[in-house]
């Protein structure tokens, strides 16, 4: 058939054009020998944040020789580690994929005398294996947002709590300082949800919806995410029921994307908390130390991480603390 | 002294909601016997050998295996009493091989000593004759030898009774004395044969006692010796049938110069024919014949562009055209009902309707689609006309017997009112009422001016219909017959190979 | 006859749906109760409605997809994300956001559906690559070429019309998701019954042989529903973008091709390809929808959700097997068999049993 034979020839041809696309550019230099193995800026909005800081801050003004590699594919990744140690990197800075399988890479690494940081993830091995660790402390986020929740000096805090994926790191810390909260009887969580898997918007709008169905009475909205925060705002404006500044519920939500902070900006929402993906300020810092001869921090290190609310927020801290697209000011992203 | 009957059924009574499927039915099957049941579709065969077999279970009515009454709850109930059944459609595995088909789901164990297998099967192959290599796999022998491996199956089980339901219908001819010269040998072991089957001189051939239904109830059982065929068909149909005989064949009016409808000159196809030359005139109806494999359904399919063409010129009423798919022969008014009933003839799951309105419908194109009402109409119509039996016209398809899906392609042909029609084997594994219900079909639509291509393995048959036959041999056409030549004789000969 | 196995198809999701909408009644009264809130009708129905846009059109568009080619197409959410982005990334490269320019972009990103669909359906149609298999390659990579798409950063889509697409339109009282739904519904019912696409789409399905010698090519047909559901996941992802307001391309309608495939299963339609049914498909989609908000309504845990929603599709799946219907339909066949008997109370007489 002819015009099945002719579909096969475009498509051959697309193929060749995609493999063609797929080639990739790499770098090289000298100075201070780094290897970042890093997951892929597709990931998140905050991994697309954090490959750019660490592109930002290990470069070449900077005095550094930086590779990285990004790849969700545990395996890849820990071939990646090899290949840094086997050209001889100095530093090695990792965030894994997967908490497990690391031993053998972090010992090999430790024989040829490469100092492993690892940041934002943790991997399940034993201290000695990596220097130091930098990550976000979710349960001080947490215990951040609920701390400004009760400082709001409501009569009463009827929550909704969303939660994101369940058992995930994130989900665990930023649930824990609410429960507590619960459990000393300052906070009554009314409604209790998840976004699921994919800390989905569209599932926080349901378990509002569901909590308007069944006459719940609230007045904070606690989303773990700033999508679920969005999702469950959405739920609000269409029952007609207030929020934000001046409104009836207080909005929190977590990540620190500029379309949240806009909106805390604009009193849609009441508060956002920082979840910061740039480690590699800090990193570099312990390694100019460390290159000068002085000791650096060793273990788990937990990065210093603010919050928003309407009344500290500014344009500065949007574009410089912010991740994501920028909205621009005054817009609300519903 | 009496044989001694190994299967005795009285009085069975079946019924299903809405439907009496046997009613008052008596059977009997000696030891050592090959008993045919005959019936046209819808007369009860398949019932009654499903409750002898223990797929049904009977309303009411006795039966014995020996002389001990028997009720049986399930098939394996019945195979635990030496039945044994054999299906027109193999229901073996073709991925395994010949032994592995042979023994199982047997074992009580689940660890097989695969050496003692192989050599079982072996004896057992070879004690009956059949050609086939324990270690071979299924799909690798010839259907008539897959039957044959499946009766095996059934022998090696102890059977006392062996049910042959269509066995030969996909077999040719010297299958079927194959096929035959086995169930000769398990006679002389004393199993008893069920054998069913729309063959006619097949039941003569190898039957000792006929048992004819109709309409669910029991007819009579004779001798076949002592009943002559035109009696048995006119048992089977339930009226004096003089009009089997009464078909003439149609000689179209020849004229000189007359230009053919279809013309194909060294047309070869992917499916591994030879190039060759065809034609046919307005209103003739000829046919291609031949062993089975010999190239025949291919010569076809070709001219259909059923398979790839490969090469070949084709004249439509003189004109040049192109045929590169169905679709365009179709289009330039062909139509083709396809040997492979189920794999390339209906759309199982579809309505009657539907089957019968598709080739209309995709002729009439696809932003044309028909109203419900006039589909309703035109299948319909056909249903009436050809007498397709059918709960309603949006029944599925796969729920009608053999005959009626074969009654509802014709009829999607036949609504295209084509000018030129290819039937392949349209005949086959179908009731003999049906049979002569097409071929006058055939002949009346040549007197309409149909050009009809005819196919049959029953070269009988196609002699009572054709007015020109292409014998075709290993791929090629080797001979043609017209006039005088057309007879059983002749045929034979040439497709044989004779001179 | 086939009035009544149709009927049968549709009556399983149809059963499920009132059981669970039973439920909810006992939960709370007032559940079919609708408000008029800031000029749009609000209650339990239009969230469900609204709730299930997207789903219902990705449910459309995979049915039609199974019933040709007897597989399903796991990259439709993924396709989704890839033609919204697209529109997202016209839209915002436009001088201005009017309703024109939000026309166009959607065409666009209709286009680009057309073009995924056509991908996977070559696969599938002239390469013979399995359903999943094929349509697996987009589901890896697509999120990622979404990603290169949408730039460095996910871009907002910030503006009162997109929003009111994704809402209300001031002065129509119904929410704009559920209105493009009905609408798509509306425009495939026509599609539908103004084509051969059932028929030819079934044949093929069923037999394909067969239906290549009764003149339909099965390569084209199954590359059109592929195009098809290219569309569908083009609408649905327009949808989704318009109600969150941003490009998410990692989690825009993740997930969402299973409940798609469970959407159709659960409306009765055979997956291996064949005769099928979209209303069963668009009921089924509901049903999801209500089962999702059942759960919550009914406070289940969150981390015992998924469990809840596994065993109750689990059920559902069961009941509507063939061997469970067949063993329905006898027992409901010996049922009237008895009842006639007791009606007839006389001898028994086997020639009744005709009539």
């Amino acid at each position: 058939m002819s015009s099945q034979s002719r579909l096969t020839k475009v498509f051959c041809t697309a193929l060749v054009l995609l493999v063609a696309f797929a080639g990739s550019v790499s770098a090289q230099g000298s100075l201070i020998r780094v290897g970042i193995v890093n997951l892929p800026p597709e990931e998140s909005g905050y991994r697309q944040a954090n490959v750019e800081d660490m592109n930002a801050v290990f470069s070449r003004a900077n005095g550094y020789d930086m590779k990285q590699t990004n790849t969700g594919d545990n395996s890849e990744q820990i071939a990646a580690a090899q290949g840094y140690i086997r050209d001889g990197v100095k530093y090695l800075l990792i965030s894994a994929a997967n908490a497990s399988g690391w031993d053998n890479v972090l010992k090999a690494a430790k024989t040829a005398g490469v100092t492993v940081f690892l940041f934002d993830r943790l991997i399940q091995t034993d201290a000695s294996n990596y220097k130091a660790a930098l990550v976000s402390d979710m349960a001080a986020e947490g215990t951040t947002a609920v701390n400004w929740l009760l400082s709001q000096k409501l009569p009463a805090y009827n929550v909704i709590l969303i939660r994101g994926q369940m058992g995930s790191a994130a989900e665990l810390g930023r649930s824990s300082a609410l429960l507590k909260a619960r459990d000393s009887g300052k906070v009554k969580i009314v409604a209790d949800g998840t976004g699921g898997d994919s800390w989905s918007p569209e599932e926080a709008r349901k378990v509002v919806e569901a909590a308007i169905a069944a006459g719940k009475d609230f007045n904070v909205i606690y989303a773990q995410n700033d999508g679920m925060a969005q999702g469950a705002v959405q739920a609000l404006d269409a029952a007609g029921i207030s929020h934000g500044k001046n409104g009836k519920v207080k909005i929190i939500g977590f990540d620190f994307n500029r379309f949240a902070l806009r909106n805390v900006q604009a009193g849609y929402w009441d508060c956002d908390i920082q979840c910061s993906p740039r480690q590699a300020a800090e990193i570099s810092g312990w390694i100019k130390t460390l290159e000068s001869g002085k000791k650096s921090p060793t273990g788990i290190v937990y990065q210093k991480e603010i919050y928003a609310d309407t009344a500290t927020i500014t344009d500065e801290l949007i574009l410089s603390k912010g991740i994501n697209a920028d909205p621009g000011k005054g817009v609300i992203t519903k | 002294m009496r044989t001694q009957n190994v299967l005795e059924m009285r009085g069975i009574c079946k019924s299903f909601p809405g439907v009496r499927a046997l009613h008052d039915v008596s059977f009997t099957l000696r030891a050592g016997e090959v008993h045919a049941l005959m019936g046209e579709n819808g007369a009860g065969k398949s019932t009654l050998i499903k409750v002898m077999t223990g797929v049904y279970e009977k309303d009411s009515g006795q039966i014995a295996i020996e002389g001990n009454a028997i009720h049986f709850k399930s098939p394996q109930d019945a195979q635990a009493f030496g039945v044994g059944t054999v299906y027109q459609e193999i229901t073996l595995c073709p991925n395994l091989t010949v032994a592995e088909n042979m023994f199982i789901g047997r074992g009580r164990y689940a660890f097989v000593n695969w050496k003692r297998m192989r050599e079982r099967a072996a004896r057992l192959l070879d004690s009956l004759g059949i050609p086939a290599r324990p270690t071979q796999q299924l799909s690798s022998c010839s259907l008539a030898i897959q039957q044959m491996i499946a009766i095996a199956r059934a022998i090696d089980m102890d059977c006392k009774i062996l049910i042959l339901d269509e066995p030969t219908s996909s077999l040719d001819e010297d299958e079927v004395r194959k096929l035959f010269s086995l169930m000769r040998e398990l006679k002389s072991r004393g199993v008893g044969i069920v054998f069913v089957t729309h063959f006619l001189d097949q039941v003569y051939e190898i039957s000792d006692r006929i048992t004819v239904l109709r309409n669910g109830e029991f007819i009579g059982e004779y001798e076949a010796s002592a009943l002559p065929q035109f009696e048995l068909v006119s048992k089977m149909m339930g009226k004096a049938l003089d009009d089997v005989a009464r078909i003439r064949k149609h000689e179209p009016s020849t004229r000189a110069g007359e230009t053919p409808v279809f013309e194909a000159t060294g047309l070869s196809s992917a499916a591994g024919v030879r190039p060759f030359d065809f034609s046919i005139r307005k209103g003739e109806v000829n046919g291609f014949t031949g062993l089975l494999g010999s190239g025949r359904s291919e010569s076809v399919r070709a001219i259909y562009a059923a398979d790839k063409v490969t090469g070949g010129d084709i004249k439509i009423k003189g004109k040049k055209a192109n045929i590169g798919e169905p679709i365009h022969a179709m289009r330039l008014g062909i139509g083709y009902l396809p040997e492979d009933r189920k794999g390339d003839g209906i759309i199982a799951d579809l309505s009657v309707r539907d089957n019968i309105i598709l080739a209309l419908q995709v002729l009439h194109g696809f932003w044309k689609p028909f109203s419900r009402k006039q589909a309703e109409a035109f299948a319909d119509e056909y249903i009436r006309s050809l007498n397709i039996k059918t709960a309603s016209s949006a029944t599925p398809i796969k729920s009608l017997s053999g005959s009626n899906q074969q009654k509802a392609i014709l009829a999607r042909w036949l609504l295209t009112h084509p000018e030129y029609l290819i039937l392949d084997e349209p005949t086959r594994g179908i009731d003999v009422g049906t049979k002569v219900e097409i071929q006058k079909l055939v002949l009346k639509l040549a007197e309409e001016g149909v050009s009809v291509t005819f196919i049959s393995s029953e070269i009988e048959e196609m002699l009572r219909t054709c007015s020109r036959l292409i014998v075709m041999r290993d791929r090629s056409i080797v001979g043609e017959l017209t006039g005088g030549d057309l007879t059983e004789n002749v045929v034979m000969r040439v497709i044989a190979g004779g001179s | 006859m086939k009035k009544r196995t149709h009927g049968f198809q549709v009556l399983l999701p149809l059963s499920v749906l009132a059981i669970l909408i039973l439920i909810n009644l006992i939960k709370g009264a007032d559940y079919f109760s609708v408000t008029l809130i800031n000029g749009a009708l609000y209650g339990n129905i239009p969230n469900i409605l609204f709730g299930a846009s997207e789903l219902v059109i990705l449910a459309i568009g995979m049915t039609l997809v199974t019933s040709s080619s007897g597989g399903q197409d796991i990259s439709v959410g993924v396709a989704a994300t890839i033609s919204s982005s697209v529109f997202v990334r016209v839209l915002l490269g436009s001088a201005s956001i009017t309703w024109t320019t939000i026309l166009v972009a959607f065409l666009i990103s209709c286009l680009v559906g057309i073009v995924i669909g056509a991908f996977n359906g070559s696969l599938v149609a002239m390469f013979n690559v399995q359903p999943m298999v094929a349509t697996l390659i987009l589901f890896t990579a697509g999120r990622s070429i979404a990603f290169l798409i949408d730039g460095r950063l996910s871009p907002i889509l910030a503006n009162d019309l997109t929003s009111q697409i994704g809402s209300v339109i001031p002065g129509v009282p119904i929410q704009t998701p559920i209105i493009l739904t009905a609408v798509f519904i509306a425009v495939v019912a026509v599609f539908l019954k103004a084509t051969n696409l059932r028929l030819y789409s079934e044949a093929v399905g069923i037999n394909p042989r067969a239906a290549r010698l009764n003149g339909i090519d099965p390569v084209r047909i199954k590359l059109l529903t592929y195009m098809i559901l290219g569309v569908c996941t083009a609408v649905a992802g327009f949808i989704a973008v318009t109600k969150a307001g941003r490009h998410d391309s990692v989690n825009l309608l993740k997930f969402c091709e299973m409940d798609a495939i469970l959407a159709v299963a659960i409306g009765g339609n055979p997956l291996g390809g064949g005769r099928f049914s979209v209303s069963g498909s668009i009921i089924g989609a509901y049903t999801i929808e209500v089962l999702n908000r059942t759960l919550l309504r009914l406070e289940v845990d969150p981390e015992t959700i998924k469990a809840f929603k596994a065993v109750f599709i689990l059920v559902l799946m069961v009941v509507s097997s063939p061997v469970v219907r067949a063993y329905a339909a006898k027992g409901v066949a010996r049922l009237r068999a008895r009842l006639d008997a007791t009606v007839a109370k006389k001898p028994r007489d086997p020639e009744r049993e005709e009539a």
